[in-house]
């Protein structure tokens, strides 16, 4: 008791470094996780440089640089689109609006996921009925239909995907957060907040909602593949933004300009591929991180 | 003015075709600087007596009678004036201080709680605060930045007691304060509670199914029985000399300690606690009482007083008393 504060906190500080240790060596006992995370920081990070190495006239429709539909060679490694621009430019391109909107969608979802189960958890009774009912209710809704709706009677815009797809799939989380909150809520602590005179809010937000964020994160990760894939979905249905460059844009350029029948691959191939990668290394960094937060997963395996 | 009043409180919880009375009708009072012990087995309704005073209990819970606080009726409170209550008025220190804190939170942070929801002291000097109540229960001032997992079971509980006093309350209900402690350390701990309490003019109900604990610390004992207050008196009396038979097999429980009759003679009492759901006719202590008798099937028997300021609920007590 006599040792002095700073080498206190030293130990302090060793220990959660072990802390942080453990955990990463737990997801990176997870291989399937760890090339999810590599794969994930190398599509963030090209998206991130894009600007730097393709300017902005090769991406105009007007100004391309090529001719329309040429194979792959050596100026164009993915070949040139209905405009002549090259294939591997727009997917470079592509993955900014795709991972943009798979991040917001998945953080609009989450949000009202996440606030919707806390508060079902927290009051039981009327309150949880009557959200639990309003989720199933979305739940059993296709959510494809009900975001193409959404998308088709708001303005056209990347904003307008974005709310489509988190106002659709929130359900789930709203189902596990609540889950959750229950089992938090039953625990001791919550007993002595209450009796320190705790109101409502402080027990959710003080008590609860520490308690559920590991929950929260892998779902998160989760929920970022299905919004890319929906946002994906929603753009090939012509609902997306006229004007930006995604994935599924492209798609929906190449069945137009008729690439299908004649054969044109490289125009439809890596922008699939891009999705389907994207996509998985998602989920996979969502199931490590599960396993870690949740040891009896990792055992399973 | 009495610092904890109660009258005929009875709570029931709402079970599956019914009612089942947790506590029938108890009733006692507290003076500021005095100690309270309630004392019974598991299920006698001790703890649910302790948390109907600051109504924690579950919505599945009835309660009737009055608990008046410093003069307050707690039962009519409106939501706002109990939660200004809660804590600043009467604190509790909870059994089980493993999972009672949040493990995700500073301990100091958890101390600190109270005194930001009430505001008694402006948010700058919390820290100065936090770390003065530390060094009250003895825990250096560091320890606040620790976590729950980083303390042993007594620092933990020296915790709960920090928290306990964090808004100076009047009333501190300490539930089975020392359960999960080796004896050594519920030795510290009862001495720490006692110096703290003491002499402020703290009042404090403490629940323990430990007699010896209680003997100790409290200057009133109470034994409960299947939701009723069966014995009430000085605390050293009513260990040395319980007039009640369920009070008497309480405290020949214990073992005293260089009796060599005691030791080859451990006594218990046979059988379980009656279910609440389902209470015997008569004395709800009767099926296990080694004294019953024929009459006690027929008078359900509330607290008789006894010569010393004290009283039993034994129909026995009654007869020996001079018409």
């Amino acid at each position: 008791m006599t040792a002095p504060a700073a080498s206190r906190r030293a130990v302090v500080r060793a220990r959660r470094r072990a802390a942080l240790r453990k955990y990463t060596r737990s997801y990176a006992e997870n291989r399937a996780g760890l090339f999810g995370l590599a794969a994930l920081a190398l599509a963030v990070l090209v998206a991130l440089a894009a600007p730097l190495f393709i300017p902005a006239e090769a991406l105009s429709v007007t100004g391309a640089p090529g001719e329309r539909f040429e194979p792959p060679d050596a100026e164009f490694p993915l070949g040139t689109d209905t405009y002549g621009r090259s294939v591997l430019d727009l997917v470079v391109w592509g993955a900014r609006i795709s991972l943009t909107v798979g991040f917001l969608a998945a953080a609009v979802s989450v949000a009202l996921g996440t606030v919707i189960g806390v508060i079902a958890g927290h009051f039981g009774g009327l309150a949880s009925n009557v959200l639990m009912r309003i989720t199933d209710w979305f739940l059993v809704l296709p959510t494809l239909v009900m975001a193409i709706a959404l998308a088709a009677v708001m303005e056209r815009s990347t904003l307008t995907i974005i709310i489509a797809i988190g106002v659709t799939s929130w359900p789930s989380t709203a189902r596990i957060v609540r889950a959750q909150t229950l089992s938090v809520e039953a625990r001791p602590y919550i007993e002595r907040a209450r009796a320190l005179g705790g109101g409502h809010l402080h027990v959710m937000l003080r008590h609860v909602l520490p308690n559920v964020m590991p929950v929260v994160i892998a779902q998160t990760t989760l929920l970022v593949a299905e919004a890319i894939v929906m946002e994906s979905t929603l753009s090939f249905l012509g609902l997306g933004s006229p004007g930006a460059i995604s994935w599924g844009g492209i798609l929906q350029d190449a069945r137009n300009s008729g690439a299908i029948s004649s054969g044109m691959w490289w125009y439809m191939v890596p922008p699939g591929l891009a999705i389907a990668l994207v996509a998985l290394s998602f989920t996979l960094c969502g199931r490590a991180l599960e396993g870690v937060f949740n040891p009896r997963l990792r055992e399973r395996r | 003015m009495t610092l904890l009043e109660v009258e005929d409180l009875t709570v029931s919880y709402r079970i599956a075709g019914g009612e089942a009375p947790a506590v029938r009708g108890v009733s006692f009072s507290l003076e500021p600087g005095s100690k309270l012990g309630v004392a019974g087995e598991s299920g006698c309704g001790k703890s649910t007596v302790a948390l109907a005073l600051l109504r924690l209990l579950p919505k599945t819970a009835r309660i009737g009678g009055t608990i008046r606080v410093d003069g307050e009726d707690v039962l009519g409170m409106r939501w706002g004036r109990l939660r200004a209550v809660r804590w600043a008025g009467a604190s509790i220190v909870f059994q089980g201080a493993m999972h009672s804190l949040n493990a995700v939170r500073r301990v100091g942070d958890q101390i600190a709680e109270p005194i930001l929801l009430h505001g008694t002291a402006p948010r700058a000097e919390v820290p100065e605060r936090v770390g003065s109540l530390l060094e009250r229960v003895g825990l250096p001032r560091w320890r606040a930045r620790s976590y729950p997992h980083e303390l042993s079971g007594g620092q933990r509980q020296r915790v709960m007691i920090a928290m306990a006093l964090a808004c100076e309350p009047k009333l501190i209900v300490a539930d089975e304060p020392t359960t999960a402690l080796d004896v050594m350390i519920q030795a510290q701990i009862l001495r720490l509670i006692d110096d703290l309490v003491g002499g402020q003019g703290i009042g404090m109900l403490m629940i323990s199914h430990d007699l010896a604990v209680l003997a100790d610390t409290c200057d009133r004992l109470a034994v409960m029985y299947a939701g009723r207050i069966v014995e009430e008196g000085p605390a050293a009396a009513v260990v040395a000399d319980a007039r009640h038979p369920y009070g008497a097999a309480l405290s020949a429980a214990f073992p005293r300690i260089g009796d060599p009759a005691s030791r080859r003679a451990p006594r218990g009492l046979p059988g379980d606690p009656p279910d609440p759901a389902d209470l015997p006719v008569g004395c709800s202590f009767r099926p296990r009482c080694p004294v019953a008798e024929e009459r006690c099937a027929e008078v359900d028997p509330v607290l008789y007083p006894v010569p010393g300021g004290r009283s039993a609920a034994c129909i026995k007590v009654r007869a020996e008393e001079p018409a």
